[in-house]
């Protein structure tokens, strides 16, 4: 079993990271979160609503949104195009209005190249919107993942390892946008192994060893848990 | 810029093939041209659920059947309006789709194939045996003219205008779909289904819909070959045909609605050619669909592109998957 006897909370509006070892059961969680997988049993709660036995697109459609450990862009489609489809959930046009481009349909897709445009903009890569999304480098390439989420307007962001890959630099710029994000109003809930990118966004970290939750609480806290400090952080690690 | 330069090349089709009515006199290429017209129809279709949807239907012949059948026994038995039975035509070959798909689509990889072959099998037996209906292996003749206006569509000439307009439009509104909101959905799960999931799509419904979808596209083109051709027989609806038109996907290219009309005019008019090979037609088609599938993947012409394509971000460094 990857997970067990979790319980835990994200609070809106903040930045909450989940650590721990490899194997600890980060990405199950986050796969059990957003309907990738189906508990054996115990409730998922999103805003008093059980999403535990939803599909994954059912649970994208109520404002949660990820991105994922090994990047998972649609490659043979422009970067433009890949944040487009971001926009899916809160656009209507099916195959009728969108292929004879009713006026309301026509309406609807330039907002949708609009929004599309506005969060590449956010990261950074709008001179990049014409080109396959398959040849951007892989930092970009986290970049886009993420502005792809934000297009679907998410209340919730699942960030799954976003730093891995990336330099110093772009590994700040991330914080900061995590930051701006969070001050926007979304929640996010990080799952990263970048220690101290870790410790400067969160405002609140849990802590998994072996699939359970062994340690919760601010970053401070978490960085004097002896359990935490001995299953992860090392003896000798300060901070 | 991008709406002009689409637009341009629509009207430049529509000319060509305005340009080749007017100068083509010849009845057994106009005739050539006509079922070319009918196989990109069904290809273009096949090609939505293949390309985009990353599915395969082996039982594109027994929707295409349908359509021609509902169409033959609707107006020579029960004499009804042709354009009618073409609309009850698609409305049976689509309930049919759908009936299919939900359990099919239901499991990943490629169940679809599966049920379809089966669905084709178990379609070109009934042709075949439900004489009272279809006329059995002899046939089902004197299926009447399409009119419309007055104007009927009894020649060639007349029927290579009607079949290529509706050529033009369904190329369009293809062309149109992949560029909107349900076709980036299509191709973001060929691409990858678990992010298109993540970002609210339904990915399974998705697939029934363009499953459904292209059936009525086979659907027309059977209800037009009925009107073309005033007789059917269930041989032109048996399985080989199914791969016949997979084959024409696969050398036009996955994911190119201009590919669809390549390789519907290649392999149509390339049995045409090799007549003396007639007997090992099956063979060269396998050999065609063998080659390809190794050396371009995706297809003639869309590998042909990706290495273009590939060549350009070569040089800016990066690397495209093909």
């Amino acid at each position: 079993m990857a997970v067990n006897d979790i319980s835990f909370g994200v609070p809106a509006g903040l930045v909450k990271a989940v650590i721990g070892p490899n194997g600890a059961g980060k990405t199950t969680l986050f796969n059990l979160i957003t309907g990738f997988l189906a508990p054996q049993r115990g409730r998922i709660l999103y805003r008093e609503q059980e999403i535990q036995s939803l599909p994954a697109y059912a649970v994208a459609s109520l404002g949660i949104a990820r991105t994922f450990q090994l990047v998972q862009l649609f490659d043979h489609m422009t970067v433009l195009e890949n944040v487009m489809v971001g926009r899916h959930r809160l656009s209507r046009a099916g195959l009728f209005s969108g292929g004879l481009r009713l006026p309301w349909a026509r309406r609807e897709e330039a907002a949708i190249r609009d929004k599309a445009l506005e969060a590449l903009e956010f990261v950074g890569l709008a001179d990049r919107a014409a080109q396959p999304a398959a040849v951007l480098p892989l930092g970009l390439k986290r970049l886009l993942e993420i502005a792809r989420s934000l297009a679907s307007e998410p209340s919730l962001l699942l960030l799954d390892e976003p730093a891995s890959g990336l330099d110093r630099v772009e590994t700040e710029r991330l914080g900061e946008m995590i930051l701006t994000l969070r001050d926007r109003g979304i929640t996010i809930l990080l799952v990263e192994h970048d220690m101290s990118l870790t410790m400067e966004v969160a405002d609140d970290i849990a802590v998994l060893n072996y699939g359970r939750l062994i340690a919760e609480g601010p970053p401070r806290a978490i960085q004097k848990h002896p359990e935490v400090i001995a299953a992860y952080l090392g003896t000798d690690w300060q901070g | 810029m991008r709406l002009p330069r689409l637009l341009n090349r629509w009207l430049l089709f529509t000319a060509a093939v305005f340009l080749i009515a007017l100068l083509m006199e010849n009845e057994y290429y106009l005739t050539l041209l006509n079922f070319i017209g009918i196989h990109t129809l069904l290809v273009v279709g096949l090609n939505l659920l293949m390309g985009y949807a990353g599915q395969i239907s082996l039982g594109h012949a027994a929707f295409f059947g349908l359509g021609a059948y509902t169409s033959g026994i609707l107006t020579v038995t029960y004499g009804l309006n042709p354009w009618l039975a073409m609309l009850a035509g698609m409305i049976i070959s689509g309930v049919a789709a759908f009936l299919i798909g939900i359990p099919a689509l239901k499991l990943r990889g490629y169940y679809l194939a599966m049920a379809t072959l089966g669905f084709g099998v178990i379609v070109y037996i009934v042709f075949t045996e439900a004489q009272a209906w279809t006329g059995g292996p002899s046939g089902l003749a004197g299926i009447p003219a399409l009119h419309l206006a007055g104007l009927s569509f009894d020649t060639p000439w007349k029927l290579y205008l009607l079949i290529w307009m509706v050529v033009i439009l369904i190329l369009i509104l293809s062309a149109s779909i992949v560029d909107s909101r349900i076709g980036r959905a299509l191709r973001a799960l060929h691409d990858s289904e678990a992010a298109a999931e993540s970002l609210g799509v339904n990915t399974q419904r998705l697939k029934l819909l363009i499953f459904v979808w292209s059936a009525l596209y086979a659907s027309l083109a059977g209800s037009l070959f009925a009107h073309t051709m005033n007789f059917i027989a269930p041989s032109s609806f048996d399985i080989m045909f199914s791969i016949k038109l997979v084959t024409m996907v696969v050398v036009g290219g996955m994911a190119s609605v201009w590919g669809s009309l390549l390789g519907a005019g290649v392999l149509t008019i390339l049995p045409e050619v090799l007549v003396f090979f007639h007997d090992f037609e099956v063979v060269i088609f396998g050999g065609i669909l063998m080659v390809v599938m190794i050396f371009l993947p995706r297809g003639l012409v869309r590998g042909l592109l990706d290495l273009k394509e590939f060549r350009r971000y070569k040089r800016q460094g990066g690397a495209f998957p093909v």
